[in-house]
């Protein structure tokens, strides 16, 4: 593929001000057949309105952040937080209502083919064709990304064996995998197609301990030596302790801070006690993360 | 830098490759649910032959002799049954473009490939016309082992010409029909099943148009499946030579033509929709 513009390699990735509402009320049929759209709310508003009977919800308010290139940056936040959403507005699987994201400086919203062309998604869900077999999925999303099958049955090979994947397991039906297996597959599917910016939702929610530390093991190299920023969301506060750079708090669509992990946990005091993330979170937002977690989970995420 | 972009393949082997993805994709599919390909198999082939066995009952069931041709009539719904059979099978498997990334929990992964949504449709399009062609010979073998089919007075090539030009009909119109489950992920896929059963109804898949209600059969005037029945049968029943199935490929070319585009166009439409309103997510 040819790059349409040259990237511009300071930044990774500059998210200005994006927001995103749900459920706002839509205008009449014939007004929308003339391309009308849903009116925006002002800033800190939202209608009463319903929509289908749900109420509206603005999942990511007006967010800003910038990404340095080769930096593991996390997002944190309990579910239905705006994480998830905020992964799609980048991926260009929904579009933005307010704000721009730039993907080493391609606009999203301008050139989304480009930017698809240097990220790769891994979603908590692991999507996969369940009945093809992972060596049948990978060349499937090689492909799609312009690289041919030898070379991407090659690296599979390689890719599958460092994860830990047994060979009798290449061509067995997805379906028939552990979900840490499918997790693994998901990372290797990824890492085939070689992204400068690979975005990672909640990649290890739900494996087992040592599936975890493979995945993060694994993360940690395709940074290190695929020169690869990656965005990574996660409630895991230990997780992202452990493996993020700098992280940011989102709580109800809204970025409440950002910054180093260590910094985040200078910057309270905890009485005497060294602080967690987890203390951090609570500071900022008011709440614990397993309150928020259930608090929050009817929202759209 | 490793990237997508530095990995040198023209544009046009680009296409080509993305464009196997898909194919191979949804061969690997096909494989891997043979089970369910055998039934389709069967139910397809069954439903072919009671229908045609009605014109081997026709004296059986009136008692007396008939007065016309069994043998044509036969030949008749043996045309109707393998012509729909592989224009329904372009149609569903165009349609499902969309439907099967729903089913399969991988919508999100697909669209946000860097795949050009044509390129995409070339794929799904080139699988449902080989699909639907080999599907359909199969039944064809089968059906010839029940019913002795008389070719002796048959233009094939006509028949040919205007079963292509039909097909570039139903993909634009499948294409259409895919929008569905973009904008209604839940009923979506079912919708395009009544499309598919309309027409069924009005294009004299088993019978002339022409017994259809006023209403119906101007309906019927306008689906590409009548003009593909109408010419198929005249080249196979008849023998008209292919400089009269201009009546016949005209309409449908002209149909393609129109539906293609604004199928593309409408999809494209449909997916911007889909992505400001947040039905790209997995369900269904």
């Amino acid at each position: 593929m040819q790059a349409k513009r040259p990237l511009d390699m300071r930044q990774a990735l500059v998210v200005d001000n994006i927001t995103k509402y749900f459920h706002l009320p839509k205008p009449p049929l014939w007004k929308r057949l003339l391309g009308a759209k849903e009116i925006l709310p002002a800033p800190g508003m939202l209608p009463s309105v319903k929509n289908d009977g749900k109420e509206p919800v603005v999942a990511v308010d007006h967010v800003s952040f910038t990404v340095a290139r080769g930096e593991i940056f996390g997002v944190l936040g309990p579910n239905g937080s705006g994480k998830s959403t905020l992964i799609r507005l980048i991926s260009t699987l929904l579009k933005a209502d307010k704000g721009s994201a730039k993907v080493f400086g391609i606009d999203i919203a301008d050139d989304e083919m480009g930017v698809k062309q240097l990220i790769s998604r891994v979603s908590v869900d692991a999507a996969f064709f369940k009945k093809l077999s992972p060596m049948e999925n990978l060349l499937y999303g090689a492909r799609l990304y312009g690289v041919t099958g030898p070379e991407a049955a090659v690296k599979a090979y390689e890719i599958m064996g460092r994860l830990g994947l047994k060979r009798s397991t290449y061509s067995e039906p997805m379906e028939e995998m552990s979900r840490g297996m499918q997790q693994k597959v998901a990372i290797a599917r990824a890492f085939l197609t070689s992204p400068i910016l690979l975005l990672l939702d909640e990649p290890t929610t739900g494996l087992d301990p040592r599936s975890k530390r493979d995945v993060r093991a694994f993360i940690e190299e395709l940074r290190d030596s695929h020169d690869a920023t990656i965005l990574i969301t996660t409630h895991d506060m230990e997780e992202a302790d452990s493996l993020c750079d700098r992280v940011a708090v989102i709580h109800n669509g809204k970025l409440v801070a950002t910054g180093t992990p260590d910094d985040l946990k200078r910057s309270i005091s905890n009485n005497g006690k060294p602080p967690t993330l987890e203390d951090v979170f609570m500071v900022l937002t008011g709440e614990q993360l397993s309150d928020a977690d259930g608090a929050d989970a009817s929202l759209s995420d | 830098m490793p990237n997508n972009m530095s990995r040198g393949l023209s544009t046009v082997r680009l296409h080509v490759l993305q464009t196997y993805a898909f194919l191979a994709r949804n061969w690997h599919l096909t494989r891997r649910y043979w089970g369910w390909e055998v039934v389709w198999f069967f139910y397809s082939l069954t439903s072919g032959l009671s229908v045609v066995f009605i014109a081997q009952g026709a004296e059986a069931l009136t008692g007396q002799e008939v007065g016309f041709d069994v043998q044509y009539l036969t030949m008749y719904l043996i045309i109707g049954t393998l012509v729909w059979r592989y224009l329904s099978a372009i149609f569903i498997l165009t349609s499902e473009v969309i439907a099967w990334e729903r089913w399969e929990g991988t919508i999100e992964y697909t669209l946000m490939a860097p795949v050009h949504r044509w390129v995409h449709l070339i794929g799904q399009t080139a699988y449902s016309l080989t699909y639907g062609l080999i599907s359909t010979l199969i039944i064809g073998i089968a059906m010839a082992l029940f019913f002795e089919l008389d070719l002796s007075n048959a233009n094939l090539l006509g028949a040919g010409v205007v079963i292509l030009a039909g097909s570039l009909s139903l993909v634009g119109i499948g294409i259409l029909a895919s929008i569905l489950p973009l904008l209604y992920p839940e009923r979506g896929a079912q919708m395009t099943n009544v499309v598919e059963a309309s027409f069924l109804l009005i294009s004299g898949v088993y019978y002339p148009v022409s017994v259809l209600p006023d209403w119906m059969e101007a309906i019927a005037r306008i689906s590409p499946v009548t003009y593909v029945l109408d010419g198929t049968r005249a080249a196979i029943l008849d023998g008209a030579p292919v400089s009269e199935m201009q009546q016949y490929v005209l309409p449908l070319l002209l149909l393609g033509v129109v539906t293609l585009p604004i199928g593309l166009r409408a999809f494209k439409a449909a997916e911007d929709y889909a992505k400001r309103t947040g039905k790209l997510k997995r369900v269904g």
